[in-house]
């Protein structure tokens, strides 16, 4: 494995390994347990579009594991203003660091950067197109709470099609056998050629405009935000915002184990109600970014998470 | 119908390229491929929905004094695979070119994605797309994974 790109650079087996990995690492995402074994290795974050999540919980996770992290930073001051390409920048960052974790807004930027880099990439997220190491977190999360990932009913909804976080989630859960259905609004369906390639591999979809009478039988609600830097035209985006507000008054009816995830940033599509509610998992799926993403740097570092962490590890 | 009278339908060109076996409809999205078009100095012949006892119906074009390069023949590979390219000179065939199409199509077309990677063009990057199925072809970007709309990308020569 060079990358993680796509989720297709996992296998299952793989998959099952890293939220392995992740649940052992915990104690020390929490700071309880001080495990550096990542010292002496440096990770390049590379974001070419904002992240607050993504980028700080990289970050996060490899100061946690010993090691160390430097940034391209704010864009508007690196040298991509002065027109250097995305090859140049990457050959730069090759050099000094260990693996790089990449967000463009161009799709099939981070294969690009992985076909010319010495280091592995982690796709922090490219344009529209796939977000990897948050389904890792995303499915690290639906584990925690159900105990397995096979043959859950899993609702997506809101922007389906300019999500990247749902384009990749859907591939995986449909490598899980989960019931997918995609609530959006016309315009932000799920492109057709997605939908299409996962019933290839045998996903069971409905699609539909109406979120709410889906939801009592379902597992999992992943709402997200509709995304109004996506849309070039304004009148396009007032059309489709607040399409779901999701309340606590709609929870009545739903299954007692049933959670609601979110990507985050959330605008009003989850309302501060839903919060308090034994349903809301928003914010541990914000905090697992770190576990899963420290897993994941080990293993495309190729370092092995000891079996017993709270003996291999120390006291911070 | 024979071949040979499918041929004849047009003069024989004394040097030149054929190209027959062409699928029916598909001959002008062929010379767009090989960027022949109404500047083109040297005559062209096109022949539209001849029939055919391999194909049903075919096209063919006789392009005169203009030999097809091996670059030409690979973007003749995403419209015509299956087409019979053969270089005449002095009347006779001179050499038969076989359009391979093989699990990648590199630098030949652009990824018909407007927001790809591959879209800004001082990346200094190799232009790939992969051969997922061949009959129907189906190409997939290899950075951004989309599935090409074929008729979107004829548009795209490179």
């Amino acid at each position: 494995m060079t990358g993680l790109i796509t989720m297709d650079d996992l296998t299952n087996e793989e998959i099952i390994e890293i939220l392995d990995d992740a649940e052992k690492l915990l104690p020390v995402a929490k700071g309880e347990l001080y495990l550096p074994l990542l010292q002496g290795r440096i990770l390049g974050n590379l974001f070419f579009e904002p992240s607050t999540r993504t980028r700080m919980s990289f970050e996060t996770a490899m100061k946690r594991l010993g090691g160390d992290v430097v940034n391209l930073g704010d864009v508007k001051t690196s040298s991509v203003v002065k027109g250097e390409t995305l090859f140049d920048t990457i050959q730069m960052v090759d050099g000094y660091t260990d693996i790089i974790a990449m967000r463009h807004p161009r799709q099939g930027a981070a294969q690009y950067a992985q076909d010319s880099a010495r280091v592995p990439i982690l796709n922090g997220g490219d344009g529209a197109g796939h977000h990897p190491t948050q389904t890792m977190l995303d499915l690290f999360t639906i584990r925690q709470a159900h105990g397995k990932l096979d043959g859950l009913k899993v609702i997506l909804a809101g922007d389906l099609r300019y999500g990247r976080t749902v384009h990749s989630l859907s591939h995986a859960l449909t490598r899980f056998n989960c019931e997918l259905i995609f609530a959006s609004p016309e315009l932000l369906k799920m492109p057709s050629e997605i939908v299409s390639d996962l019933q290839s591999h045998g996903a069971s979809i409905v699609e539909t405009e109406d979120l709410y009478s889906m939801m009592n039988d379902a597992d999992v609600v992943y709402m997200t935000r509709i995304q109004k830097e996506r849309f070039s035209d304004e009148d396009e985006y007032a059309k489709v915002a607040g399409a779901y507000k999701l309340h606590a008054k709609h929870l009545a009816d739903v299954k007692s184990g049933m959670i609601i995830m979110h990507p985050l940033p959330r605008v009003d599509e989850i309302h501060p109600s839903v919060d308090t509610t034994r349903h809301a998992r928003y914010f541990e799926q914000a905090f697992n970014g770190v576990v899963a993403r420290m897993a994941l740097l080990c293993k495309l570092l190729g370092v092995t998470v000891p079996k017993d962490v709270k003996k291999a590890g120390g006291a911070l | 119908m024979s071949n040979e009278h499918s041929m004849r339908r047009v003069t024989a060109i004394r040097n030149g390229t054929v190209i027959d076996h062409i699928p029916q409809g598909q001959a002008l999205t062929v010379l767009d491929m090989l960027g022949i078009d109404e500047k083109t100095s040297v005559p062209v012949s096109l022949v539209m929905n001849v029939p055919s006892k391999k194909m049903g119906s075919k096209d063919i074009i006789k392009v005169e004094d203009r030999e097809l390069t091996q670059a030409e023949l690979d973007r003749l590979a995403l419209v015509a695979p299956d087409a019979h390219v053969a270089i005449i000179r002095a009347y006779t065939v001179a050499e038969k070119m076989i359009i391979n199409l093989g699990d990648e199509v590199v630098n030949v077309v652009r990824c018909t994605m407007s927001n790809c990677i591959t879209s800004n063009l001082r990346e200094p990057l190799p232009h790939r797309l992969k051969v997922v199925s061949r009959d129907p072809l189906e190409l997939r970007c290899h950075y951004c994974g989309r599935i090409q709309d074929l008729d979107e990308l004829v548009k795209n020569v490179l």
